[in-house]
């Protein structure tokens, strides 16, 4: 990770998309940076918390992302430059807040505010798909979305001044495939900002009463439409007068050129690259669009360019409307992220052409010898990982008491549990905070006759996040249910940022530990707290738990991710090894086909279970469980 | 004048989590990037730090900057941490031309170690790796990282083979400059070694 607040006016860089958006951040003069960890987002703050201290500015991460963004508002209000950044779930927690802000607008001190949220087309680490620019039309603020790692940087800086003119916060749209990708980035210069906040107390701001503040702002984003027509974010390139346009925004770009170079259509096909996506530059679009009979949009996810093109060219009643191509058409899907290959076949529709990625007979060979070795490799916990003993533990209690417990869980690495090389008890799943809101329901079904024990999974960063509200509600209502904190100590998915929990801030300062059991204990819940690496004890603490059918009970399971520990203790607890003699090899494969732990596996020459030197963590588990006492262990000296 | 041979360089690294994966990328597209050039990257590895697997592309230009991804079977160069993990890659990004500089040290996964799955005879794997491209070099990175005592550095290992085919046009030093940049300098000697016998094994 390079140090931003460092590199030297002019200079070219490799930069992660989150590092150009961070470093132009800095060059805009940031000084107040809020956020939750998410994929593909998380990088931003990080790099913020990297310099705060020589950058002189503020770097948090908030409980969640309503917060984070309410606190940049605040900072806006006080005349600084603030950011808000989130994935593309983070943002419907923040949704409440942000569709009120540029009806109340920024005050009157001259701050700036700027939204950056990362969407996942292809869910590579999402639950869904969620193309979030509608939501920016909704909440009237301008959105930008980069085509490059320059524009990444060059539209946070102007974003900041065109927030800042305007009074209202705007946005970046960031993704995936810019998020975390490298590339070439020029930068310029950058000082240190020194705003100081104040705030006008005779002032007021606030969305109510809304319809006169409403027709401001659509006058204000009339104006910025204008602006946008006429922005040099919104480029074409190719020939005067092509036989096919490409409008396309984001990764749209490069996978457009791609295209257009592998099939050598550079002189019959143009591409208008639009940066500027709301307000939507309408008579810019018609301008391009009427001059052509086709049209293909490329975008992702939805259809956004397209719906607004079509619009646009409604609008403009064009005697001779050219054919708009693309997801409506068939022509793109409406599922997954952009690709060369999906725009090379959608130019081959429409031209008619063949193309082949690779001559037949080495397709041929392909498929014949790599699609009979290449095998999958599957997700799974770590070696030594606290949640393989949980839900070891949680599997035999829920077979033990017998009565179909459900598992309702939430986002975290406890989320492996449902994929296909999980131990699959997790019944439904959908998002932070859901695991115990979902509890609450199931908990509540006994006058309906419902009588199975209701299970509902948090982890330790998502306590804090969105489940504290549920477990009110469920103490609240008397709900029946047994809510489990996996607590490691950590937001590990996102790679280790610490929360509420861990007694460190962003910027590695010490500070209050904001006790998950203490505040249970206070709401008055039953609150238990064990080693899951205990199994017999965490077994049979859960069992007792299910049974004790007196509204809410907690179990707090708390031991650290063995990857940090790791990284703090730099050394494995055990020798762990396996003695052949008894040793059932695959008569029993409990190790590595039962517990799945990857630094155990079956040693065919052998016929034996084997540890692999180079996964286990030596964490002593399989050696507690191993029904053979084939495992043995021996704490390090 | 920086010199690439081809125009774009469509270069793949690929492995598992926890290989070093996405520093490789990275100093090669800063080593481009110092001489004048465009480089972009691409990184797959969702949950990767959990054993999935993980491939950085890497596109190299004099012209104009490429995208992170780049189209099925236009691979020039693929640099495979994992001889199954280069196999994989051939399959969506191999050609008739594409040459490989690949670990033959297998990593299995979950589903071999639960014995659900088989991980293909090595030998074969290396077979069928070499008949799908027009050149491959293979070597045990990870055994040399084990005799430096540095398991970490087949990363190193692996860059300094491909600088011993010269396959990539960049010297020892633009590699050795990128270390400096990114390593701590205690670390720098065991890194340069490694670098220097991965260039030993395949020259």
């Amino acid at each position: 990770m390079p140090n931003l607040a460092r590199l030297a006016t002019g200079s070219y860089h490799l930069l992660q998309g989150n590092e150009a958006i961070a470093r132009g951040a800095l060059e805009a003069g940031v000084q107040y940076c809020a956020a939750y960890p998410g994929t593909p987002s998380t990088e931003i703050l990080t790099n913020f918390a990297a310099v705060a201290k020589e950058a002189g500015i503020y770097a948090e991460w908030s409980a969640n992302e309503k917060v984070a963004t309410e606190a940049a508002l605040s900072a806006a209000y006080a005349g600084l430059r603030s950011i808000s950044s989130m994935k593309n779930a983070g943002l419907n927690v923040a949704m409440d807040t942000l569709q009120h802000i540029n009806l109340a607008t920024l005050g009157d001190q001259r701050g700036a505010m700027l939204v950056v949220v990362a969407d996942d087309p292809q869910s590579h680490a999402s639950g869904d798909e969620e193309d979030t620019r509608w939501v920016a039309q909704m909440a009237n603020a301008p959105l930008l979305e980069p085509a490059s790692f320059q524009e990444a940087y060059e539209m946070t800086k102007y974003l900041f001044d065109l927030s800042e003119e305007f009074q209202i916060f705007c946005w970046l749209r960031d993704y995936t495939r810019l998020a975390h990708a490298r590339g070439r980035v020029q930068v310029g210069e950058y000082k240190k900002a020194s705003r100081k906040a104040k705030f006008d107390r005779t002032k007021m701001y606030t969305p109510y009463i809304a319809p006169p503040k409403h027709a401001i702002l659509v006058e204000k984003m009339a104006k910025i439409r204008e602006r946008f027509e006429e922005s040099p974010f919104n480029t074409y390139e190719g020939p005067d007068s092509p036989e096919l346009l490409i409008v396309c925004c984001g990764s749209g770009a490069p996978c457009s050129r791609d295209a257009i170079e592998e099939l050598q259509l550079g002189k019959k096909v143009g591409i208008l690259k639009l940066g500027t996506l709301w307000p939507f530059p309408s008579r810019l679009v018609v301008s391009h669009i009427r001059k052509v009979k086709r049209v293909l949009i490329v975008e992702e996810v939805d259809p956004y360019v397209e719906t607004h093109s079509k619009a646009a060219v409604a609008d403009a009643r064009l005697t001779e409307a050219p054919e708009i191509l693309g997801r409506g058409s068939g022509h793109m899907s409406y599922v997954g992220e952009n690709s060369p290959d999906k725009v090379i076949a959608a130019l081959c529709q429409i031209f008619g052409l063949k193309y082949q990625a690779r001559d037949p007979e080495y397709q041929a060979k392909l498929d014949e010898i790599a699609s009979k070795m290449v095998i999958n490799r599957g997700l799974i916990w770590c070696a030594g990982c606290p949640h393989r003993a949980s839900f070891y533990a949680l599997s035999n209690a829920i077979k033990r008491d017998g009565r179909n417990a459900v598992v309702t869980s939430d986002i975290g690495c406890y989320t492996m549990d449902a994929f296909p090389d999980g131990t699959q008890l997790t019944n439904t799943l959908h998002c932070m905070g859901g695991g115990l809101g979902e509890a609450c329901g199931f908990g509540q079904l006994k006058q309906f006759g419902f009588e199975q024990p209701v299970i509902g999974i948090c982890g330790d960063s998502t306590f804090y996040h969105a489940s504290i509200t549920p477990l009110v509600n469920a103490i609240y209502n008397k709900a029946d249910m047994l809510a489990i904190i996996l607590d490691n100590s950590i937001t590990a998915m996102t790679g280790f940022q610490p929360h509420a929990g861990t007694g460190r801030t962003a910027t590695q300062d010490p500070t209050t530990i904001v006790s998950a059991e203490d505040l249970c204990r206070t709401l008055g819940c039953r609150v238990e707290v064990i080693d899951p690496f205990d199994t017999k004890a965490t077994t049979a603490r859960m069992l007792e738990l299910l049974k004790d059918e007196d509204g809410v009970r907690v179990l707090i399971l708390r031991r650290a991710c063995e990857l940090l520990r790791m990284r703090q203790e730099r050394r494995h607890p055990y020798n762990v090894w396996v003695d052949a003699e008894k040793c059932k090899g695959d008569k029993c494969n409990f190790c590595y086909r039962i517990l799945q732990c990857p630094g155990v596996g079956y040693d065919k020459s052998s016929g034996k279970a084997k540890i692999l030197a180079a996964l286990c963590a030596e964490c002593g588990l399989c050696a507690d469980l191993c029904p053979h006492k084939a495992i043995a262990k021996e704490e390090r000296a | 004048m920086m010199a690439i041979s081809a125009d774009p360089l469509n270069l793949i690294i690929c492995g598992v989590g926890g290989q070093g994966n996405i520093l490789l990328s990275g100093m090669v597209g800063s080593a481009y990037i110092k001489k004048g050039g465009f480089a972009t990257i691409g990184e797959t590895f969702g949950a990767a730090q959990r054993g999935g697997a993980v491939f950085s592309s890497v596109r190299v230009s004099q012209k104009r900057e490429y995208g992170p991804l780049m189209p099925e079977g236009k691979a020039h160069l693929i640099i495979g941490l994992e001889p199954l993990e280069t196999l994989r890659m051939l399959q969506k990004y191999g050609n008739p031309g594409t040459v490989c500089v690949s670990n033959e040290y297998p990593v299995v996964p979950a589903g071999v170690s639960a014995n659900r799955d088989s991980y293909p005879d090595l030998d074969e794997l290396k077979g069928a790796i070499s008949a799908l491209t027009k050149k491959t070099w293979f070597l045990d990175a990870t055994g040399i990282a084990l005799e430096l005592g540095a398991p970490i550095a087949m990363n190193i290992v692996m860059i300094g083979a491909v600088l011993g085919t010269g396959q990539l046009t960049l010297s020892e030093d633009d590699i050795k400059a990128e270390l400096q940049a990114s390593l701590p300098p205690d670390r720098l000697e065991l890194n340069y070694e490694a670098l220097a016998r991965g260039m030993k094994t395949v020259a």
